[in-house]
């Protein structure tokens, strides 16, 4: 077991809102003692001058697509990007084929998180049965296996009675349920109904249709006093439904991802099939929307929704292109350079919506770089301005419209108990 | 030669200069076709290929004849006979024709931006003969030209466009053709057949037609599909037509200076009566004889483009 000293840098402590210089002992996986000037007798030095120190991220929406599609995606690729990504928690989505929807399979994730050895994987299960929205999934049995929240996440559970019923029976366990608010109705949709899906002649999928399918919802976990997670907020109307409902005091919380911070559906003209994502890039408004709800905490995480496609899937026409973007690698740089440089929020802030404001919401011990805690954190390189490209990507796909993108701030490493890797972009 | 395109994807990305060169060009082809023998040598020994993944009789027999009279070979790819019918995907197929030495590509596809995705891939030049409800920028030439052949120019024309906007990939195009030509548009049908934002693309909006119908030199029908009745957004054909239908008291109510176009193929009795088919102000044939000239130059220019690029 390795006994390093972190020296030098800049420890961010996102729940108490603080940023001050400290170096950081850690040994045997857990970290010693937090301080100024520490005595490395022993350690192995770890320069981080310069750089920050800041818990490990928590990614609450992600697609590993094992099992079923290790073509574009495995929990150990996965994790690998998530690393890079200064991810140390993933929480896979249960839409895999067969859908994640029962203990033995919830376990066979956790274990082969534990073969990785990358990352801690907490899945998510499905709320119903074959993520069919029409019977309860097994979410007692699902829980005792590792199982942190549960979501039909791809599709709504669009019978209003049957998401009653995984509401209130969540509740035993207390389990969130992460909605994926889209009526089914609109699914033909590929382009936020606009100005542009106007142009471009693009089947539109108008913002009411998530914000509708969110009230819903929301009042639903109203009437059952539930825990409820509207996903990938994407527009102003459905942060409108959210902001009502915190307000009234209903227990619901919600995301977004880095790509509605930084696009807007203006992006889609040249029918780039890396930009095709659903929910869609909306309109200029509602991206600011989106920004200031994060701003001013009506939308409380970012999660990537790392979505892994295959060519094939990708290199076709915009409307029959299957929807996502890989997002482990980038999050905190889009989000770092939008929020952060951009002075939406301050470091500490952004850092806490990554990280301890997503732990939370799943009930997981929020991540501290404090004595007698597991080292869990990341190195960061504030200042630096790298190119995300084909070769950096760890993750087996490579869907994304942010390759070669400039990009501001970079995770340079992460350490999660005994392991300390770097992401590239020289060391730590 | 002042058309620096090396594809025609859409009537967006070509400025009012494009678009006159083009017409200026089917001027000459439009002689030609009149001639004895309507056929010049100016694209011999080239293959062009009509990859067409949605029927359509007109444009594709247009396409052909518009190669044919230029002396360039036209090979015809149908959907039905096909490997597309086996799960080939669009690029598959179309990196299969480019390695049998197609020089152009026409493409008509259902899906919105397919010919833009191609251009990108292939070294042959592309033609967008129809992409879903985007474009149709070869029908925008062909009217403009047949309006322009009526009117001399459409500066300052008011033009109405009727039907089915939302799903129309003519309407798109005729609406930055004709406005890039100095014509005012207007747009009229039900708002559930009228995309949001329509006014977005330099049109005026109404969703009556009695409300207009007296006020403009064009009128741009367009074919309403049966399929919109079970999309829940129209009730009956039989109201559409009393709504929006140019119907025989219509048409004897427009002023004599007033044209009709339709793109076809037309639903009579729809959004047309037949009497159309009769009437004087019908430019309706002219548009199909024009076609041919306009495909011509398009596909003229962009085969002589080619030469100076790769030259």
């Amino acid at each position: 077991m390795a006994r390093r000293l972190f020296a030098g840098g800049r420890v961010v402590d996102p729940v108490g809102g603080r940023v001050a210089p400290a170096d950081v002992l850690v040994d045997g996986g857990r970290v010693l003692e937090v301080g100024r000037r520490l005595d490395e007798a022993g350690a192995e030095r770890v320069d981080c001058r310069g750089r920050h120190l800041a818990p490990g991220f928590v990614d609450m929406h992600c697609h590993l697509r094992e099992p079923g599609r290790e073509d574009e995606e495995t929990v150990a690729s996965g994790c690998r990007a998530a690393r890079a990504g200064g991810f140390t928690h993933v929480c896979p989505m249960p839409n895999t084929e067969p859908a994640v929807d029962t203990e033995a399979l919830v376990r066979f994730l956790v274990r082969r998180g534990e073969d990785a050895g990358l990352c801690r994987v907490h899945p998510v299960g499905c709320c119903t049965r074959g993520r069919q929205g029409r019977e309860l999934a097994d979410l007692g049995g699902m829980r005792a296996a590792g199982c942190v929240a549960v979501s039909d996440d791809g599709d709504w559970i669009a019978d209003a009675r049957v998401m009653r019923r995984v509401l209130e029976y969540a509740k035993v366990f207390d389990l969130p349920v992460l909605s994926h608010c889209e009526l089914p109705e609109f699914k033909a949709g590929v382009a936020n109904e606009g100005v542009v899906s106007t142009r471009l002649g693009l089947e539109p999928v108008p913002a009411a249709a998530e914000a509708a399918a969110a009230a819903r919802d929301v009042l639903l976990a109203e009437l059952t006093g539930s825990r409820l997670h509207v996903c990938h907020v994407s527009c102003a109307a459905t942060v409108d439904v959210v902001r009502r409902a915190k307000e009234r005091g209903v227990a619901v919380t919600a995301e977004t991802c880095p790509h509605y911070l930084v696009l807007n559906d203006e992006a889609i003209v040249g029918f780039d099939s890396n930009y095709r994502v659903n929910p869609p890039l909306r309109s200029e408004v509602d991206r600011r929307a989106v920004v200031a709800a994060l701003e001013d905490g009506v939308i409380d995480a970012i999660a990537t929704d790392h979505a892994p496609h295959s060519r094939e899937e990708k290199e076709t026409e915009f409307g029959a292109a299957a929807p996502g973007i890989i997002g482990l690698q980038t999050a905190f740089s889009l989000g770092f350079e939008e929020l952060v440089l951009k002075d939406v929020l301050g470091l500490p802030g952004f850092i806490s919506r990554l990280s301890s404001v997503p732990a939370q919401i799943l009930g997981l011990p929020l991540p501290r770089i404090a004595p007698d805690c597991e080292a869990d954190f990341v190195v960061l390189d504030l200042d630096a301005r790298w190119q995300f490209t084909p070769a950096d990507s760890l993750s087996l796909s490579r869907n994304t419209p942010f390759l070669g993108r400039e990009l501001r701030g970079r995770v340079v490493a992460t350490v999660l108990g005994d392991s300390l890797l770097t992401s590239g972009g020289g060391s730590a | 030669m002042s058309f620096r395109h090396r594809h025609l994807l859409g009537i967006e990305g070509l400025s009012r200069d494009d678009i006159l060169t083009v017409l200026d060009q089917a001027r000459t082809f439009r002689e030609v076709l009149d001639r004895p023998i309507p056929v010049v040598p100016a694209l011999r020994g080239r293959t062009i290929v009509n990859l067409f993944f949605e029927p359509s009789t007109r444009t594709a027999t247009s396409f052909n004849l518009a190669a044919s009279r230029l002396s360039a070979q036209c090979v015809s790819f149908s959907r039905a006979t096909s490997s597309v019918t086996k799960g080939e995907s669009l690029l598959d197929t179309a990196r299969n024709i480019e390695a049998m030495r197609a020089d152009g590509i026409i493409i008509r596809h259902s899906q919105p931006g397919a010919p833009h995705f191609l251009s990108r891939r292939l070294r042959a030049f592309v033609v967008n003969a129809g992409d879903g409800p985007h474009e149709h920028p070869t029908q925008a030439l062909l009217d403009a030209f047949t309006l322009r052949e009526h009117f001399g120019d459409l500066a300052g024309r008011r033009i109405l466009i009727v039907g089915d906007i939302a799903h129309s990939r003519v309407a798109r195009s005729n609406i930055l053709c004709f406005t890039r030509l100095g014509a005012r548009v207007a747009v009229c049908g039900p708002p559930t057949l009228l995309p949001r934002y329509v006014e977005e693309l330099g049109c005026s909006v109404f969703y009556r037609l009695d409300c207009i119908l007296g006020e403009v030199d064009v009128v741009n029908m367009l074919r309403v599909q049966a399929e919109r009745m079970t999309s829940a957004s129209l009730p009956s054909l039989r109201e559409y037509r009393q709504i929006y239908g140019l119907t025989r008291e219509r048409l004897a109510g427009l002023g004599p200076s007033v044209v009709v176009i339709h793109p076809g193929p037309v639903n009579w009795a729809v959004e047309m009566d037949y009497d159309v088919a009769d009437f004087p102000q019908s430019l309706v044939l002219n548009q199909v004889k024009n076609g041919v000239a306009v495909r011509m130059a398009v596909l003229y220019l962009l085969a002589g483009g080619r030469e100076e690029a790769d030259g």
